[in-house]
């Protein structure tokens, strides 16, 4: 029986980047608790999306037209009665606005553990889960207790967990599950997916984000953040001030009261580090500040800073990394 | 129409957060403390409906310790009209199933047509209470939520849900759960003759057996979900300020950051 089920999203026929992560400490938890490792994905269509998952026991498709789209109560109850079926000990998916929804949703109609965001997953000599995520927006770590109930749900955090390397000879067994027909029947319909964001990569996917703030006095500058985007294949975000100031819409923000990020290279242009920003970006595993007061709170966190004006040094940076990657 | 609006006293977002004598909490000596962000943009959109519908009646809860009281007047004075508070010492330390069973419980005995949560609380960072309690109670649910319109017949509305790089755009069937997230609205500040007739507005207690609740659902037995510790994080040590004119530290720069992260193929 399949101890570990990984929940690989989907959206618009495309697996999310977070799969080869949950792939990665799937496989190593499985292979630590002697246990098989599955994957679920929902959706429609799905023969060829399963041809691109390797390296697991068995791969549960639930296809049916009506799941090309996401919804909570469809997906939920797909989920739920999978989980009735498998007992697994473990169900992973990747921090995002789906697993978000999902995840309290099944915990609660299945009585289960529930813990988003995780960056720690470790088992004790018992082979107990010893699970650890953030809090208080970054400022401590929670150790948790997710007791014996089967399964634990949890959400990895994307760019912690290091990605599957293993050798992809495995053919996973591909299982139909049954989709029921009376789980269509929807009190939320989906009208509509409207895109917010112009660039091409997503904030909370992001490697890398180059981010602005009040220092870029304007709406127009920030071409200058997204030049440098663009050399890098990076995501663009910004500080509240920016948002509120209405140069980007809020689905920019990083913060607080804007996206938790976790890219490997973070670089703040014009922005100040107030404590609220540090909340949604202090997790990135290197800091890169630019800005023009020596005193600003982000150089406190930062891995490398230049103090200068950013109208001179982000032009020129991106200067350097297109002859950088030109390999001249 | 009513309307719930549930929400959390969480320390402000500029407190320093020390871990307590006891590691599974905070120290909270010298804390402020605050209406979670997000909840008070469920109390505003509340509010806003009322003032365009008129026949709307609000009430505000918590589930907390005596203290939450103080951020339930925040709300009354800004315009709702009774607060509840859920409490008992059988509910501290429940997880937050458990917080949602005790707000399911409330909702079975007062059935409301629209309840509001914030997207998460800043203190746990769970998001989990507003959607466990929608499904406990079987309601639809929208979370993360930055738009909303009710539909003129009140048996449905619009929501606009983010999620990345878009907003999905739903059609829900009330009775309903919303979880609000920034961009739904601006707060508005509580008035000083709000402040005045918040005094006069009524403010329930209820316990576990008012609720009809039975404790072995809730408190820390019941959890499944339990806090072994707190700590803090590795800190960030500042790191190395790049010296020299432009042009060179920005080589430099680039240099470090290829090396250290493999950036740009390097
Ligand atoms: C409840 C609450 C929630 C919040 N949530 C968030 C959140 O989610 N995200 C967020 O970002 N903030 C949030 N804030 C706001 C936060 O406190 C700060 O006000 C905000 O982050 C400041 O943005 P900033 O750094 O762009 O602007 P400022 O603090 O004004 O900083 C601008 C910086 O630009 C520098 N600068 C100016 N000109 C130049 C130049 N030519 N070259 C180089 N540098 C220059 C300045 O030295 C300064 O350091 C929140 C606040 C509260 C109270």
């Amino acid at each position: 029986m399949p101890g570990i089920l990984i929940f690989a999203e989907q959206r618009n026929g495309k697996l999310k980047n977070a799969l080869m992560e949950l792939l990665g400490e799937g496989t190593r938890l499985a292979r630590a608790l002697g246990e098989e490792l599955s994957v679920l994905v929902v959706g429609s269509r799905l023969e060829e999306l399963a041809g691109l998952i390797s390296g697991v026991d068995r791969i549960y498709l639930a296809d049916d037209q009506r799941l090309e789209q996401y919804s909570s109560e469809a997906y939920s109850r797909i989920l739920a009665n999978l989980i009735q079926k498998l007992m697994p000990s473990l169900l992973l998916f990747g921090a995002s606005a789906m697993s978000r929804d999902l995840g309290p949703k099944i915990a609660a109609r299945t009585g289960t553990p529930y813990s988003p965001d995780c960056t720690s997953i470790e088992l004790d000599p018992q082979k107990k889960i010893n699970v650890i995520r953030p809090v208080y927006a970054g400022k401590l770590n929670a150790q948790l207790d997710l007791g014996g109930v089967r399964p634990k749900i949890l959400t990895l955090r994307p760019h912690v967990f290091a990605p599957f390397q293993g050798e992809s000879s495995k053919k996973p067994k591909i299982e139909k599950i049954e989709v029921p027909s009376d789980i269509f029947d929807l009190r939320v319909k989906l009208k509509e997916i409207v895109a917010t964001v112009e660039s091409k990569v997503d904030l909370t996917e992001a490697q890398i984000i180059v981010s602005g703030g009040r220092g870029l006095k304007g709406p127009e500058n920030f071409k200058l953040i997204e030049e440098l985007a663009e050399v890098l294949g990076a995501a663009v975000g910004a500080s509240r001030a920016a948002v509120d100031a209405g140069w980007k819409p809020h689905s920019y923000q990083v913060g607080l009261t804007g996206k938790t990020v976790s890219p490997l290279v973070y670089i703040a242009c014009g922005i100040s580090g107030a404590i609220q920003h540090q909340a949604g970006m202090s997790s990135a595993k290197t800091i890169v500040a630019i800005n023009k007061d020596s005193q600003a709170p982000i150089f406190k966190i930062a891995d490398y800073g230049i103090v200068g004006d950013l109208f001179e040094i982000v032009p020129l940076l991106t200067q350097e990394f297109k002859k950088l990657k030109e390999g001249s | 129409m009513n309307i719930l609006v549930c929400l959390k006293q969480v320390p402000s977002s500029e407190s320093k957060i020390k871990v307590g004598k006891d590691p599974t909490g905070i120290d909270t000596s010298d804390l402020t403390y605050v209406v979670n962000p997000y909840d008070e943009y469920g109390v505003e959109e509340a509010i806003r409906i009322k003032e365009r519908l008129g026949s709307v009646d609000i009430t505000v809860l918590s589930v907390g310790p005596a203290t939450a009281a103080e951020t339930l007047r925040v709300a009354l004075a800004m315009g709702v009209d009774r607060a509840v508070l859920l409490y008992d010492p059988l509910f501290s330390n429940s997880d937050s199933l458990g917080i949602a069973r005790i707000i399911a419980a409330y909702v079975h005995m007062t059935p409301f047509d629209l309840i509001f949560f914030g997207k998460q609380a800043i203190d746990d960072d769970m998001g989990a209470v507003g959607i466990m309690v929608a499904e406990l109670l079987r309601l639809p649910h929208g979370a993360v939520v930055n738009r909303l319109e009710i539909s003129p017949d009140q048996k449905s509305m619009i929501a606009h849900r983010q999620i990345e790089g878009a907003d999905e755009i739903l059609e829900i069937l009330l009775p309903a759960v919303i979880t609000c997230q920034k961009g739904l609205n601006e707060p508005r500040y509580p008035s000083l003759p709000g402040i005045m007739k918040a005094k006069s507005k009524p403010l329930a207690e209820i316990n576990h057996e008012g609720l009809k609740l039975d404790p072995k659902t809730v408190g820390l037995s019941a959890a499944l979900v339990k806090i072994v510790k707190l700590f803090p994080p590795k800190t960030r040590t500042t790191g190395k300020i790049i010296e020299g004119p432009p042009a060179e530290a920005v080589k430099e720069l680039v240099q470090h950051l290829s090396e250290a992260t493999g950036l740009a193929g390097a």
